[in-house]
């Protein structure tokens, strides 16, 4: 490792990757038994996998690097040691999985479209240059995540061209998204750091990329970070909600061997 | 026989968990088997990352190869780079999956898979589910013999 302040930024870097994917990873898991339909359920819930297994080859690396054992990483941190962006974690509706879920489809599609096309971006740019292991990670993950590019893309344009009520309630939808994409984009405090040591790209460079791949009428609406800077531990209280979920049985004997 | 055959034999014993017929030195997942001194090392391409019978073949991996006496001390890795591709599939596990109800990868041709019934060997059918119940598989149907049934979600570089 070339020096303290590469480390520390890599570090920073692969807790924003790997907290994105857990978060979203359970949210998708939480659609388990509720999706529209039984295709869907089991599509869904495969790439909720997916997306786990991304989220386990990050934590993995960090193990390597010296941040704690994965299980620890993943269900003994607070809610302000997370870098993942307030977009992921995010409630998919009102009601909770167990009781009343009230979950939004349009939201979900839009938000795992538009995350999934900048996770996609952004893994292209790690692949051309970084620390070599997260290149490796990146190379692979890449080649799954191609088919959830694609059944996104397939709902998000199925839905905004049908009736009436699909554009208003999907467009309502990319509004909502579009409110915190910036913090997806966003690499936190130690952004100008991270692309001077060729971890990554500029974010300005990613995110053009992501509107050029888009059609402008997509994405009219400016894009925010309202509700925090999740790369700097600032959250909603739905994450701390979500690790709590998560982390429960873990919580319970937390010395247990698994 | 060298150490390092017996391994290889004994790999051949393991078998993937969700099916039976292939062992993992036919799915390719195996990358290389070295030794230093009395450690002997395994190095194992992961399949799918979100695969949760990996942990149960690395498991299974350990018992096999530490059941052969002269392995006194053995380490089995998941490595990161080279990575898995459906590529490496074997021949004889193309046979073995086919016979099992699994259709494996096919190549694309002109950028679309055709993917024949592994039942009745017709083309007449079509994708249902890219997803299927296991992240390395996808779900299909035989318009042919009217028969749904998975096929190996091809992965390439």
């Amino acid at each position: 490792m070339e020096s303290t302040e590469y480390r520390e930024c890599l570090i920073e870097l692969i807790y924003q990757l790997a907290d994105d994917d857990f978060l979203l990873a359970y949210r998708g898991s939480e659609w388990l038994g509720l999706a529209p339909h039984i295709e869907e359920d089991v599509a869904f819930a495969s790439i909720s996998q997916d997306l786990m297994g991304h989220a386990a080859l990050y934590y993995g690396l960090l193990e390597d690097l010296g941040e704690g054992q994965v299980d620890a990483l993943t269900h003994d941190r607070s809610p302000r040691q997370f870098r993942n962006a307030i977009l992921v974690e995010l409630p998919n509706g009102t009601g909770t999985y167990l009781e009343d879920p009230s979950y939004d489809w349009a939201f979900t599609v839009v938000r795992n479209y538009f995350y999934t096309l900048a996770k996609k971006i952004r893994l292209e740019s790690i692949k051309k240059a970084s620390y070599e292991p997260l290149q490796q990670i990146a190379q692979k993950i890449s080649i799954e995540m191609s088919y959830h590019m694609m059944h996104w893309e397939v709902w998000y344009k199925q839905l905004i061209n049908s009736t009436p009520e699909a554009r208003r309630r999907m467009e309502e939808s990319v509004k909502t998204v579009l409110e915190e994409l910036d913090g997806v984009f966003s690499y936190g405090r130690f952004g100008d750091r991270m692309v001077r040591l060729s971890l990554i790209e500029r974010e300005e460079v990613l995110k053009q990329r992501w509107m050029t791949y888009l059609k402008k009428e997509d994405t009219k609406s400016p894009m925010k970070m309202k509700q925090g800077e999740g790369r700097n531990g600032v959250h909603t209280p739905h994450l701390a909600k979500a690790l709590e979920t998560l982390s429960e049985v873990y919580q319970s004997i937390p010395t247990a061997e698994w | 026989m060298i150490l390092k055959e017996k391994i290889m034999e004994v790999l051949d014993s393991v078998k993937d968990p969700e099916i039976p017929v292939v062992s993992v030195v036919d799915l390719g997942m195996i990358h290389k088997v070295h030794f230093q001194g009395d450690q002997a090392t395994i190095e194992v391409m992961p399949t799918f990352s979100g695969c949760p019978a990996l942990e149960i073949i690395k498991r299974n991996i350990e018992q096999a190869v530490e059941s052969i006496p002269e392995v006194k001390s053995l380490a089995v890795t998941f490595i990161r780079h080279p990575i898995w591709t459906t590529d490496l599939i074997s021949e004889n596990a193309k046979q073995e999956l086919k016979k099992f109800g699994i259709a494996p990868p096919e190549d694309q041709v002109n950028g679309e898979w055709h993917v024949p019934c592994p039942y009745c060997g017709s083309v007449y059918t079509t994708m249902d589910n890219i997803f299927g119940p296991a992240a390395c598989r996808s779900i299909l149907y035989c318009k042919t013999c009217k028969n749904p049934f998975e096929a190996m979600k091809p992965v390439s570089i």
